[in-house]
């Protein structure tokens, strides 16, 4: 027990007097290579962005960011996580792209009192029975996107719909987030290995059931692959396609180009949304990296905004976890999305969109925003919470 | 390759080592460091890893590439104990032992049917079969592996603290290289060394060969599950990674670093492995290139390990 | 029903041939050269990766595909001569480490120059759509890759079986003392073998490349499929190399594609969920488990 000790003797002498930091140290993990690489590097470089436009700072306080890559393997995750909390001292952790991932390095973080600010890992579990103080979601629950997109499925109409999906705990939620609000005939749900590349097995058995919509939740390069394949295969002329954002944002269309027009998506932010912070967090992020933001980008340059803003309100005294936890609580920045609250859970209550690919002025292929799905819409699982 | 043969100076060398890493977890962390007692404990867990693919590979002469097979199979197996309210661990790692073994057993009664480049792979795929056994089932948590909810207890004594957790895998270190040394020097071993270097002889004698082999397979798998069980309680994790080929890529350039058939190899090549990653690693993102390169090394300059360097009167 | 059963037969030939093309060349190095070669997935990587790197230079893919083959066969004959011609004589053990750690600088060297995000390589343009035939209708350029596959098999057939060097490489796999007292170029006669497998698995990486993703790591998976192959087919047997692969790929294929269906038709369907992917993913293992245990040398032995 001697860690425990030293950290309960730590906390006793900290409770008498607690001093700003002179520093915030954020630790981030995140996916930064393989087929996920890109929605790792899109939040790091959203997060890095916010902390440029904020002068090297967060809170006032000189910030700085750990960046370590856990290759989309939850062991790597952990060990690292383990050493940002224990050797590094991290008085903050963000990044994590999977909710595998984040459900293997969740207890660590937990255990050392330290809080969590997922960009992007919106897990059913921290949801609701094991949601915990230390843990906040700036983004969405995993199911709230698919909810959106079941419920335009459902409002337009299709009646005859196949699921394809990985095998992996978003993929679940995806599924049940979806058919919380498509009612309709599920005329199969397709499982593919999580990292898989190669869809014709599964195009063929989609084409033989004929399905009129199709909706897959594939991030990163497994998306890709698929609708380029789905494409190449003839598929797209009687079945049309359904995603929540992840699979039809920036980093989809320009690996996949013209093939992507006419999808709808769902997203719970659009680079056309008209609010002064996201006109100049979309400006500022073309002309940092030479590329269009992603949702991914958003939300962590949000996680960013939104330690920025907690630490502000605590005037640095980050040990103070108490205080902490009510500034992140209580929401103070402004988000690119516009305006949302946290719930019980620690979780968003937002608006949701439909969006769709096509083409804007410019006759650049992007996505274009529809219209509303939900308004102030809240996650299904915040009612089993019991925050402590 | 000859029988192994403990060295003079090895026994006052063990002892000053095993007091001094007696004292390291309280040492570190009075230092500060206490990070570096789990990095310490990932390090025996190697090589005890390590150790029981020597069994196998260095005595036995049997070259398996499917050695995470086992390694993993016992983390998994105190994860699902873990899942069911077993947590004694006095209970578990025996347990995890056990369906390591039998794994070991099953993998074994048909790889060594096969000779040389066939029994390396058909070990290979065995392991991968695993693999995605393990991946694909559903009740085994899939991709994302089993977490536990939470560290074993030992008898009375809690696993939590992580210094807690070293002495417990010391514990298990020690026991095992005990045993190998004794085994090495006794009956059993003497055969099945003998076996690695001429097994035509060993046949013509009248020894069961096939039997004595399996044998040692079933032992090395069993005691790579206790290694397994041990990495789930520090990692917090039963993973599929474990299972991966890389890994028993990884267990093997342990071994062959620290020299394979020294009893010590194992245990060399795990402790300069790691922090080998661990110093490379904090210099570059690109330390694999470097690791790589002293592969190669190795194998064109110094093909018997580290072991060898100071090791004569084993060789 | 047809178009399925038909289309998912293509998609199995598809799998298959490409599968050849990287067992084709390992097979001759673990035969006749007795090498254990784990790098061979990562020439198929850095193949790839040439082939990605040449075509988005020259912007087409024929153009990168044709410098990618070349570049890779350059890399093959340097590894050949600066590290592979000394691993020869050494024990499997060596082999395997040594070829382990070219594994990790192969990916790392690649995340080095190309970045750790995956390269895109998009399929010609007059290929991205399907083709059709009446009610039939299947990708074109799985075609194209199912034509090359043919298209190399026969000429690897011709080269082996037909022509002088083929005879001493069949020589080599059954016995190398024996040709090497011939009087056959034995040392010459392996860089020649090694270079062409390098140029097979750049070959098979570029033709994948469009379909899959060029990232680090992909040739560690497609490795020990390729392992599987020769072990089924025979270690040193081209003949063996082909039928393996057209084995694993219709078995991996159509195990994928039927089991989940034809186990629901017999199990109650939770267990069916539950064990139909697991079934599906370890079935090649299992026939390769199976195909030893009643023949250990695979099914075409080179060796007598």
């Amino acid at each position: 027990m001697p860690l425990r000790l030293t950290a309960l003797a730590a906390a006793l002498m900290l409770a008498g007097s607690i001093h700003a930091a002179e520093r915030i140290k954020v630790g981030f993990v995140s996916t930064l290579s393989g087929p996920g690489a890109g929605l790792g590097v899109d939040i790091r470089d959203g997060f890095n962005l916010a902390i440029k436009q904020l002068d090297g700072k967060l809170g006032g306080l000189s910030a700085e960011v750990i960046v370590a890559d856990d290759q989309q393997n939850p062991d790597i995750a952990k060990q690292t996580a383990d050493k940002f909390l224990k050797k590094d001292k991290v008085d903050f952790m963000t990044g994590i792209v999977f909710s595998n991932i984040m459900l293997a390095v969740g207890p660590t973080v937990f255990e050392n009192q330290t809080f969590y600010i997922s960009a992007n890992a919106g897990p059913s579990q921290y949801a609701g029975e094991q949601c915990n103080p230390f843990f906040f979601n700036v983004a969405w629950q995993n199911d709230n996107l698919h909810e959106a997109v079941g419920k335009v499925v459902q409002d337009k109409g299709f009646k005859n719909v196949v699921i394809v999906t990985p095998n992996y705990p978003g993929g679940k939620d995806a599924v049940s987030g979806f058919k919380r609000y498509y009612k309709g005939k599920v005329a199969e749900e397709v499982y593919t290995k999580l990292g898989q590349l190669d869809y014709a097995a599964e195009l063929a058995q989609i084409r033989a059931i004929k399905p009129d919509a199709l909706f897959f939740f594939l991030p990163g390069g497994m998306g890709i692959n698929f609708v380029k394949q789905f494409v190449a295969s003839g598929l797209s002329r009687d079945t049309q396609l359904f995603a929540p954002g992840f699979s039809a944002d920036e980093d989809v269309i320009k690996a996949v180009g013209a093939p992507m027009m006419g999808m709808f998506n769902s997203s719970h932010w659009a680079h056309d949304m008209d609010n002064a912070e996201n006109k100049r967090f979309v400006a500022d992020f073309q002309k940092e990296y030479g590329r269009m933001p992603s949702l991914y980008a958003s939300q962590g340059y949000d996680a960013a905004l939104m330690i920025d803003g907690a630490v502000r309100d605590v005037k640095g005294k980050v040990e103070d976890k108490v205080a902490l936890q009510k500034a992140l609580e209580a929401k103070h920045f402004k988000s690119v999305r516009g305006d949302f609250r946290f719930n019980s859970n620690h979780y968003p209550v937002q608006n949701y969109y439909l969006r769709v690919v096509g083409k804007d002025a410019g006759g650049r292929i992007t996505n274009r925003m529809m219209g509303t799905i939900f308004t102030n819409h809240a996650d299904a699982y915040a009612s089993a919470c019991r925050m402590k | 390759m000859a029988f192994y043969r403990p060295a003079r100076y090895q026994k006052p060398l063990v002892i000053v080592l095993l007091l001094a890493l007696l004292v390291l977890p309280p040492a570190l962390d009075a230092w500060g460091q206490a990070f570096y007692i789990g990095f310490a404990t990932r390090i025996l867990i190697f090589a005890l890893a390590a150790s029981s693919l020597n069994l196998v590979l260095g005595f036995g002469g049997m070259f398996s590439l499917g050695h995470a097979a086992f390694f993993g199979a016992g983390a998994y197996v105190v994860a699902i104990c873990v899942d069911n309210g077993i947590s004694d661990a006095l209970l578990a790692f025996p347990l995890a032992m056990t369906v390591a073994g039998l794994l070991a057993l099953v993998v074994g009664a048909i790889s060594l049917r096969t000779r040389g480049v066939y029994f390396i792979m058909i070990t290979l795929a065995f392991a991968q079969m695993t693999y995605y056994l393990f991946v694909s089932a559903r009740v085994f948590g899939g991709d994302d592996g089993l977490p536990l909810a939470g560290r074993m207890t030992l008898g009375g004594l809690s696993l939590t603290g992580d210094g807690a957790l070293f002495y417990a895998a010391l514990g298990c270190l020690v026991l095992v290289m005990t045993f190998l040394g004794r085994l090495a020097g006794a009956r059993f071993g003497r055969t099945i060394q003998a076996i690695r270097d001429n097994e035509v002889r060993m046949e013509a004698l009248g020894y069961p060969v096939f039997r004595y082999r399996l044998v040692c397979f079933v032992l090395g798998g069993a005691l790579a599950g206790l290694a397994g069980a041990l990495l789930a309680n520090l990692t917090g994790l039963a993973s599929p990674n474990l299972l991966q080929w890389t890994q028993s890529g990884t267990l093997l350039v342990m071994l062959i670093i620290g020299g394979v058939g020294y009893l010590y190899g194992g245990l060399i090549g795990a402790l300069v492995l790691l922090c080998l990653e661990e110093v490379l690693a904090g210099f570059t993102l690109h330390w694999h290139i470097g690791l790589g390169l002293l592969l190669i090394a190795v194998v064109l300059f110094a093909p018997r390990g580290v072991a060898a360097l100071f090791g004569k009167g084993n060789g | 029903m047809t178009q399925l059963v038909f289309e998912q037969a293509l998609n199995g030939l598809q799998f298959g041939l490409m599968l050849f093309l990287l067992a084709a060349g390992l097979t001759l190095v673990f035969g006749i050269m007795d090498c254990i070669n784990l790098a061979h997935g990562s020439l198929y990587m850095v193949g790839a990766y040439f082939v990605a790197a040449a075509a988005q230079a020259a912007d087409s893919f024929w153009i990168g595909l044709g410098a990618g083959v070349a570049g890779a066969a350059v890399l093959g004959l340097v590894l050949e001569l600066s590290l592979f011609r000394r691993l020869y004589r050494r024990d499997h053990l060596s082999q395997v480490l040594a070829t382990f750690g070219l594994i990790l600088i192969a990916n790392e060297a690649v995340r080095m120059i190309w970045g750790a995000q995956p390269l895109l390589l998009n399929p010609p343009e007059a290929l991205s759509g399907p083709v059709e035939i009446g009610n039939f209708s299947y990708p074109a350029y799985r075609l194209v890759i199912i034509a090359f596959g043919l298209g190399v098999a026969g000429l690897l057939y011709l080269l082996v079986a037909r022509s002088r060097v083929g005879m001493w490489v069949r020589a080599g796999a059954a016995n190398r003392e024996m040709t090497e007292v011939l009087g056959v170029n034995v040392q010459g006669l392996f860089t020649a073998v090694f270079v062409f497998g390098a140029a097979l698995c750049a070959l098979a990486g570029g033709l994948l490349g469009p379909l899959l993703a060029v990232q680090v790591g992909m040739g560690e998976s497609v490795l020990i499929l390729a392992f599987v192959v020769i072990i089924i087919g025979g270690i040193g047997s081209i003949r063996g190399a082909l039928v393996g692969s057209l084995i694993v790929g219709a078995v991996d294929t159509l195990g994928r594609a039927l089991l989940p269906t034809l186990l629901r038709a017999a199990l109650p369907a939770d267990a069916a969920a539950t064990l139909g992917p697991a079934l599906a993913s370890i079935l090649i293992y299992l026939l390769m488990a199976a195909i030893l245990f009643f023949r250990p040398q695979g099914l075409f032995p080179a060796r007598a």
